[in-house]
């Protein structure tokens, strides 16, 4: 079973307001993680995202489409990185979830948020 | 569902339930499961390497996880579970040790430093995570593959060991994933432990002389692993098909432990590319689906990219040690071409039919050389692919084999020889081992018949 640990954005991050120089805390902590999940052999995707800024959506009205570009505003329903696991159970997930860094360091607050994917060929579903 | 919420550990910790508390316990026994599974392995791979012996080691972190399951529903999970566990089973090698030293049983001899071991028993999970401690913890993990996979230990004792102690499946998994009745699982682990302890197998990597012979030990086994879950069909047992997961799993840490074994990444990459076509391989009955046949909208992207790149490490590190592509290499590049058409009909036939040339050079055998007619027959014509098969026609190996009539079969309708191809449909089907595969040759032969 796949599940996506989702790191949901801020308005710092959304802003690039962040110093320019990264976190080297943090960024040290993130690829130690992601190097134990490796190491595991759970791991099968990371990735972190850019900001909104140079982003689009697309509305739909039916079948007419609008392109909005970013930066959009809600910053809390947006996403800044992903982590896909590979996993035998959801306790596993879990656990693997709680040892993910805090995605913007260790003194502020943040989110991340933790989906099981459809797999096509799920076993357990067949 | 998971694999673990009815685990039990092998040793019976019944008397820390508490009928009030049972949910709390539940979650708590669902917590201490996962975290169990994703250590073990260390844990066992650690304590190995302070006791000497893997079956004692395993004990040793049972007794440890047997410590959580008392505690830990009392007084909560721990914030850092993994170290709490590491920390007890080092605890539990330590007492053993001093209890070895007390009846005056020299250590030494050993390697064993008591004072250097009992530095190790950090119990600051922070310093646990240190880049020191992680190769040591990458160092002890190869260590417990290639004693699990020693030579010396049968091919059956080999993967259930491999899937006790690196897979940290119980018993019961290992019996019901492998067909086979659990005691003869606990018989086959005990005698396996037995016998590593008895050829004083040591705790460690082999050697570079050694370790080209004891590596394609280890990676035969994953592989083996993979395909007897690969292999299982649908409505069978979920366990089955899990088996190819946990060798992919391994498989994966494998390339992260020996990152500098060009096979390593070529096993990696053939499961992973294998793996994408999984959901394809059935229809919505249950009947296998042939490569070509398949619906490629439903291979998976993400392993075939998985796939592609562990297998361009594999090349790179060819190309820098100066050596030809490995088996698993060459069955990984042939995996990929068909993974890189977009339709069968792009399919880059010419190429496939040299990688199953040098295949057959790497590692000759009869089924290489059926695999290699068919190719040649993509890429030059059925006649080309005949001359290649008749010679099989008198192979012992493949007497049985059911794909061997099928495939001829195949290249005489492509020549228009339709009665003889259908005789080898209808020899095919006799031959085929289960109802599915029987239809499908069975319709072969019919519609051959037809044309």
């Amino acid at each position: 079973m796949r599940y996506m640990i989702i790191v949901k954005s801020n308005p710092a991050f959304e802003a690039e307001t962040t110093p320019q120089s990264p976190d080297e805390k943090l960024m040290a902590a993130m690829a130690g993680y992601h190097e134990q999940l490796a190491r595991a052999g759970v791991l099968l995707d990371a990735s972190g995202l850019q900001p909104s800024r140079k982003g689009w959506r697309i509305h739909y009205d039916g079948q007419k489409r609008t392109v909005v570009d970013g930066p959009f505003t809600e910053s809390k329903e947006l996403i800044a990185g992903f982590t896909t696991i590979q996993v035998r159970s959801r306790e596993e997930a879990l656990e693997w979830s709680r040892r993910f860094p805090n995605p913007v360091g260790d003194n502020a607050p943040a989110v991340i948020e933790v989906r099981q994917l459809y797999e096509l060929d799920d076993p357990l579903q067949a | 569902m998971s694999w673990m919420t009815r685990y039990k550990p092998e040793k019976e910790t019944r008397a820390v339930h508490s009928a009030t508390h049972e949910a709390t316990h539940e979650a708590t026994h669902e917590a201490i499961s996962a975290v169990w599974r994703i250590e073990s392995a260390k844990i066992v791979a650690t304590v190995a390497r302070m006791v000497r012996d893997i079956g004692l080691a395993e004990e040793l972190a049972q007794d440890a996880l047997v410590s959580a399951l008392e505690h830990w529903p009392q007084g909560g999970v721990p914030d850092n579970p993994a170290g709490w566990l590491v920390t007890a089973a080092k605890r539990k090698a330590l007492d053993h040790l001093r209890h070895l030293k007390m009846r005056g049983e020299k250590l030494t001899e050993l390697g064993h430093d008591l004072e250097a071991q009992e530095a190790l028993v950090v119990p600051d999970f922070v310093d646990a995570l240190g880049e020191a401690m992680q190769d040591d913890i990458g160092d002890d993990l190869l260590r417990l593959i290639f004693t699990a996979c020693h030579p010396v230990l049968s091919t059956d004792a080999r993967v259930a060991l491999t899937l006790k102690l690196l897979g940290g499946l119980t018993t019961h998994e290992i019996a019901r994933a492998c067909l086979v009745p659990e005691p003869t699982v606990a018989q086959r682990i005990v005698r396996a432990k037995r016998t590593l302890s008895e050829a004083k197998v040591p705790f460690e990597v082999p050697r570079a002389g050694a370790l080209a012979e004891r590596l394609a030990s280890v990676l035969e086994v994953v592989y083996l692993i993979f395909n007897e879950g690969y292999t299982a069909t649908a409505g069978q047992d979920w366990m089955r098909p899990a088996l190819a997961q946990e060798a992919l799993r391994l498989g994966r840490m494998l390339a992260e432990l020996a990152p500098e074994e060009p096979e390593v990444h070529g096993l990696a990459a053939l499961m992973e590319l294998q793996a994408s076509r999984s959901a394809a391989r059935v229809d919505a009955q249950g009947r296998p689906v042939l490569l070509m046949a398949q619906d490629r909208g439903r291979w998976d992207r993400l392993l075939i990219r998985r796939g592609l790149a562990a297998l361009e490490r594999a090349q790179a590190l060819c190309q820098r040690q100066q050596q030809p592509l490995g088996s698993y290499a060459l069955q990984a590049a042939i995996a990929a071409c068909h993974a890189s058409a977009p339709t069968g009909d792009a399919t880059d036939w010419g190429r496939i039919a040299a990688l199953y040339d040098a295949l057959a050079q790497v590692a000759p055998s009869p089924v290489v050389e059926l695999n290699r007619a068919v190719a040649v027959g993509m890429a030059f014509g059925p006649q080309a692919g005949l001359s290649i098969i008749d010679p099989l026609m008198q192979d012992k190996a493949l007497r049985n084999y059911q794909w061997l009539p099928s495939v001829r079969g195949d290249l005489l309708a492509k020549l228009g020889r339709h009665e003889e191809a259908r005789a080898e449909f209808l020899r095919a089907a006799e031959l085929a081992h289960n109802e599915r595969e029987r239809e499908l040759l069975l319709a072969r032969a019919e519609d051959v018949g037809h044309s």
